[in-house]
């Protein structure tokens, strides 16, 4: 069963990838989705028996064959299906269907739509050999293979060189990530012998390592792996460069499933986290970091989505916020709903971007809330979520990590809460900028402006409804004992007195007192309220227009800018690099090794000049070398 | 008085003396004149003054493997002055000169 | 024995043959060896050691026409018997060179067979030489007015290299009990220090030239790029695996006590040939100058897998051989094919052509892929063994030539950007069967590999432990 859940989209992909060109466009799409909606079932029934069948012990285990065996070098491909593999694998294949769904709707016009297909079911079974491998080299194997597939996405429109500049630059990037990554794998199987999950944490839980420094050391390289594709802080300039790709990409890859890699690894490497603090504080500075650093960019983008990859990037850092704080619940808490909203805001972007006819930036629209109802109202839903309305997902999974990020630092918790904050500024004046005000667009007029058709509008209201009930996986304590915390107590599952294989240092509720919890609360909400009156009374009642980037000054052209870090790349990193590649290649390399080895051959043909002058065929000086060569023997023979 | 008590009233040193000296004008001749018949002479100059210091030293040492080594020298240096003249004759026939300075054609 | 007469026997054929020749025909004659390979394999296994499996006094009685077989020769000959129908089929241009070429190329068939079988010293050094006499001759047929000095230059690089190979392995064979030139005889001769730095010394040299390892490199761009394409298939395809089956085979065994010397200078260059060449790649706007410059990379990481002596290195430099000849061939093949389609390999007058051609737009993709070993692609187990011997070497080499997956991107894709996306400015001819069939191997290997990278450790595990164990004599550790 893990098997064929796995290797499902895989065939979806083959059967797309060499039968696509000659299928109908309708058959090709729902054979795509039919393959993810397929592993979904399978996962979903797995998961029931996971959870409800105690005989059945703590994960599913199926090796397929040994990948590498050299030495004491061992590698298998196996997979497991344990209870955190199975919440990724509900959210990828889940989420993934819903947006097979509505790609059949939003590419049917694309000439490579049955390529388009194939890359995402390629992308959904790279995304689960991530989740349910059970070594970390099938990790690597699923970690690389959704980067290949995301450059593939990204770049899909292959004929616009801008796009393929940005898939390369995410490819890049990543690789420098998983540079990082390979060698935190090559010291973790130097120092613990091996790369299965059980095994590696099973040695670090027995402390057979005495200094703490080694786990540090593999902690910071895994998360350097972390960074690339969770883009953090320095890593992070690609993802807002990926909205090259189509909308369903985005939502898929770039906000719902490939970018939690990250959260992923690091909650799958709690032992090694739980033993040191130096790591989990570097996570979690990072983390704050990109934050704000993110959310402050996002208040003056105007592509709407750029404005949502600065948030996803912001939204991201706030699970490595909860991360580093040892709040591994709050966070993957926070996944599962941010792939909700965020989902749905892509999604409904796209529904947007398809109804204007591929016009992107907010400015040159306005008022689209008459013409497009549902989408307006889900999309209100999504913003709502995730800027924190009370009771709604994101309220909570938001809450649960500044409740955690208050009992470990209360400056962490302070900045967070204003990151947390200017979320909801920025979404608010694009959602107003774009459903509210007066229709500014010139190319095209109002008239045909168009909802978009159900298959994309039902996964918009059915990814609304998840995005308001999010919540109940995990819901806090002071809603009722009886029905909170169900996924704390997943991951916390002690296995029935059996070694638990997913937290081995179990994790502890923040001790807060009620009133100080209350008093939180309180702030986040009151946080909402402003950002929602402010920025309601700016863009609604006063009717603005953000201003043109040109015309920014002072700080806000800064943030336009996105603080010039892309610049401050290009300078450092890539104008660097090729100047040494064109150093090295014209001058090092020509000049100077071709210029030694030449130098040896025409040193050694002009010394044969030198010499052949000496046989020069005149008996004269042939008699006069004779002698002096006879009174040489002579002299060395007498001397 | 035999022929051997006659060279023996001669110091052996005169007789390397004389014949470094006849070896030397020949090998001067070698290096420094042009005619290829003064050359093939000056040849035979050198020779004959080894041949003396042979000649010499057999008579010295009471020992006749010296003058052997000088009728084989002599044979060589007939066969070699007539090879050589012939060459010369030939060459004379072709270039008209008989000045080695000349004869560079066979260089690499 | 046979696939070493085969080979010559079909070149000559194809030469008398002429005009009459077609494609088909001489693709056939270059792969009857691999039905005899097939039957080592079958016939001599790979366990147990070097077999010999021919003998016979050759020159004297102590210099012999001794063929061997084990793994390592296995998979030599899998390359070299694969690639060469490869290239028969697609790499050779329907020019007035045409019979000239496949007769070279099948006459270098056999020598390389001959290489990598060859169980006796002098055999061995005889037909590394013959190698390259067909080599010499397909890359003068190449464009350009430098075409005699490019192969100059290269003819007298390789050959200085086994000049001092040829001094090395008499000095050997001086010292030998017998006067014998046979491996097993090289090798029990014991030398001292000194001894041991001048003759693996020049034994290394013939090997680091034919690699190349970083100084010694400067004959390769310019052939590669100006050769016709199949004379650089078979150049870095194969050519180049010679210096690196010579150094796992003569090199170790015959020099161990060397190593002490060598080994961080060699890891060192080689470390050091992975950034360089690199850095020099993704600058080229000349395809195949890019490549030229990406395979000194890419085998420079192979040749400093090696010289960590660890048996992940030797057993991932094995893999990774005959994936680069694989995928290195591919990607001139598809350089090739774009050359002859738009006439042109530089990088700024191209692009778009996967527009014009997707069936060839997927294969390079997938070449591309595993050059730059994504998993599931041939480039990727080998690769991750290398980088682990280098990290059990030292941690810090690691991070050097681990920067290869990073910079590997960046030329490759800058490659298949420019080339294939964009603006459609050059278009690909669609692909005839012999194409399709060169392709067709070339990505099952890629994928196959990918998958089951055991397979070929499993083939070579014999030969590589028992290298490691006459290593390990002489330098006591081996992990």
């Amino acid at each position: 069963m893990l098997t064929l859940m796995i290797f499902l989209p895989l065939l979806g992909f083959l059967v797309n990838g060499i039968f696509g060109k000659f299928l109908p466009k309708a058959i090709s799409g729902w054979l795509g989705t039919a393959a993810v909606l397929g592993s979904f079932v399978i996962a979903l029934m797995s998961f029931m028996d996971l959870t409800g069948d105690t005989t059945i012990p703590e994960r599913i285990y199926t090796k397929l064959f040994t990948f590498l065996h050299v030495g004491n070098f061992h590698v298998d491909f196996a997979f497991q299906f344990d209870r955190l593999s199975a919440v990724m694998t509900l959210i990828i294949t889940g989420i993934g269907t819903l947006i097979h769904l509505y790609s059949i709707a939003y590419m049917h016009e694309d000439e490579g739509f049955y390529k388009f297909f194939a890359y995402l079911n390629l992308f959904i079974f790279n995304m689960l050999v991530l989740v349910l491998g059970s070594n970390y080299l099938m990790l690597f194997f699923g970690w690389e293979g959704v980067g290949l597939c995301s450059y593939l996405l990204i770049g899909f429109w292959y004929k616009n060189a801008d796009y393929g500049k940005a898939a390369r630059k995410a490819f890049v990037m990543n690789r420098i990530g998983d540079l990082g990554l390979l060698l935190g794998l090559f010291l973790i199987y130097d120092t613990y012998g091996s790369f299965e999950y059980q095994e590696v944490f099973r040695s670090v839980f027995a402390g057979s390592v005495e200094s703490n420094a080694v786990n540090t050391a593999i902690a910071l390289l895994l998360f350097i792996g972390a960074m690339g594709k969770s883009a953090q802080i320095p890593l992070y300039t690609w993802l807002p460069d990926a909205m090259a790709g189509p909308t369903p990409v985005s939502a898929l890859i770039h906000a719902a499933t490939m970018v939690t890699a990250g959260i992923y690894l690091v909650i799958r490497s709690e032992a090694i986290y739980a033993l040191s603090p130096l790591a989990r504080e570097v996570v979690m500075w990072i983390g704050l970091a990109t934050s704000l650093m993110a959310a402050l960019i996002g208040l003056k983008q105007n592509d709407i989505k750029k404005v949502l990859a600065y948030s996803t990037v912001s939204q991201l850092g706030l699970m490595f916020i909860a991360l580093g704080c040892g709040a591994y619940t709050a966070a993957l808490f926070h996944v599962i709903t941010h792939a909700f909203f965020k989902a749905l805001l892509f999604l409904g972007s796209g529904s947007v971007i398809h109804g204007m006819h591929h016009e992107q930036d907010i400015r040159h629209m306005g008022g689209l809330r008459k013409k497009m109802p549902i989408t307006y109202l889900t999309f209100l839903i999504g913003t709502l979520a995730i800027t924190g309305f009370p009771f709604l997902s994101g309220f909570f999974s938001k809450d649960e990590i500044l409740v955690s990020a208050f009992a470990h630092n209360k400056l962490v918790f302070g900045l967070a809460l204003i990151g947390a904050g200017i979320t909801g500024f920025y979404m608010f004046r694009m959602f107003f900028v774009t459903f509210h005000g007066t229709y500014r667009n010139t190319h095209h007029s109002f008239d045909k402006v168009h909802e978009s058709p159900w298959l994309m509008t039902l996964p918009l209201l059915v990814l609304a409804v998840l995005s308001v009930i999010g919540g109940v996986v995990n819901l806090p304590h002071y809603l009722g004992e009886g029905i909170s915390g169900i996924l704390h107590h997943t991951l916390n599952y002690d296995g029935g007195g059996k070694f638990s294989p997913i937290l081995i240092y179990p994790e502890h509720a923040p001790e807060i007192e009620h009133t100080t919890e209350w008093l939180l609360l309180g702030m986040a909400v009151s946080v909402f309220v402003i950002a929602f009156l402010h920025t309601r009374n700016k863009y609604v009642v006063q009717g603005a227009v953000p201003e043109a980037d040109s015309a920014q000054t002072g700080m806000g052209k800064v943030l336009a800018n996105k603080f010039y870090v892309d610049e401050a790349y290009d300078t450092a990193f890539v104008s660097s690099l090729e100047a040494a590649g064109e150093v090295v290649g014209n001058y090092v390399d020509d000049k100077a090794v071709k210029g030694l080895v030449d130098g040896v051959g025409s040193g050694s043909n002009g010394i044969s000049r030198l010499l052949s002058k000496i046989q020069n065929g005149n008996i004269e000086y042939y008699l006069v070398y004779m002698v002096i060569g006879v009174a040489l023997l002579l002299a060395f023979n007498l001397f | 008085m035999s022929i051997l008590s006659v060279f023996n009233q001669v110091e052996i040193s005169h007789y390397i003396y004389l014949s470094t000296v006849l070896f030397s004008i020949g090998l001067f001749g070698v290096l420094f004149r042009r005619n290829a018949i003064i050359l093939l002479m000056c040849i035979e100059l050198m020779l004959n003054a080894v041949n003396l210091l042979f000649t010499a030293f057999s008579s010295y040492m009471g020992d006749a493997d010296g003058q052997i080594f000088v009728f084989f020298i002599m044979v060589v240096a007939a066969a070699e002055a007539a090879v050589g003249l012939a060459i010369l004759v030939l060459v004379y026939r072709n270039t008209r000169k008989t000045d080695v300075s000349f004869l560079d054609q066979l260089k690499g | 024995m046979e696939v070493i007469i085969i080979p010559i026997l079909a070149s000559i054929a194809v030469m008398a043959l002429g005009k009459r020749n077609s494609i088909g025909l001489s693709a056939i004659l270059s792969l009857l060896p691999l039905i005899f390979v097939a039957q080592f394999f079958q016939r001599v296994g790979v366990d147990g050691g070097w077999k010999t499996l021919f003998d016979q006094p050759w020159i004297s009685d102590s210099i012999r026409f001794t063929t061997g077989f084990d793994g390592l020769t296995g998979v030599l000959l899998l390359l070299t018997n694969i690639l060469v129908p490869v290239i028969v089929l697609g790499g050779i241009r329907n020019d007035e060179n045409q019979t000239k070429i496949t007769a070279l190329t099948l006459f270098m068939q056999g020598a390389l067979n001959g290489v990598f079988m060859a169980q006796d010293g002098l055999m061995f050094y005889i037909f590394w030489e013959l190698a390259l006499i067909p080599i010499y001759f397909i890359t003068l047929k190449m464009s350009g007015e430098n075409a005699f000095k490019i192969t100059l230059r290269f003819f007298v690089y390789t050959f200085v290299g086994s000049l001092a190979m040829l001094a090395s392995l008499i000095y050997l064979f001086l010292h030998t009990a017998n006067f014998s030139f046979s491996f097993e005889a090289l090798r029990a001769v014991e030398l001292s220090h000194t001894e041991s730095l001048l003759v693996g010394g020049g034994i290394l040299l013939a090997f680091l030239v034919k690699i190349p390892v970083l100084p010694f490199h400067s004959w390769q761009a310019d052939t590669y790029t100006n050769a016709p394409a199949a004379g650089t298939m078979l150049l870095s395809g194969i050519m180049l695996k010679m210096g690196l089956y010579g150094l796992l085979r003569w090199y170790l065994p015959l020099a161990p006590e060397s190593l002490e010397f060598f080994q961080p200078w060699v890891v060192g260059l080689a470390v050091a040939g992975v950034i360089y060449g690199a850095l020099i790649a993704m600058r080229q706007k000349d395809m195949k100058r890019l490549v030229a410059f990406s395979s000194l990379s890419h085998v420079g990481l192979i040749a400093a897998g090696i010289m960590t002596l660890t048996l992940e290195g030797l057993e991932g430099s094995v893999i990774q051989l005959f994936v680069h000849g694989i995928n290195v061939v591919g990607l001139f093949l598809v350089i090739e094919l774009i050359e002859r389609s738009a006439g042109t390999r530089i990088l700024g007058e191209l692009g778009g052509l996967a527009k014009s051609n997707r069936l060839f737009m997927i294969f390079f993709m997938l070449i591309a892929l595993g050059t730059v070993a994504v998993p599931f692609t041939n480039g990727f187990p080998g690769e991750l063994l290398l980088l682990k011997s280098m990290y059990a070497y030292k941690p810090s080499m690691a991070l050097l030539s681990g920067l290869t997956i990073i910079f590997c991107v960046v030329y490759i894709f800058r490659m298949v950007q420019f080339s294939m996306f964009g603006e459609g400015k050059a278009a690909v001819a669609s692909l005839k069967w012999n194409e399709i069939l060169a392709f067709g191997i070339i990505a099952a290997l890629i994928l196959g590999l990918g998958f089951m990278p055991q397979m070929m450790i499993d083939i070579v595990h014999n030969s590589i432990v028992q290298i490691g164990q006459w290593v390990s004599e002489v330098r006591g550790v081996m992990s």
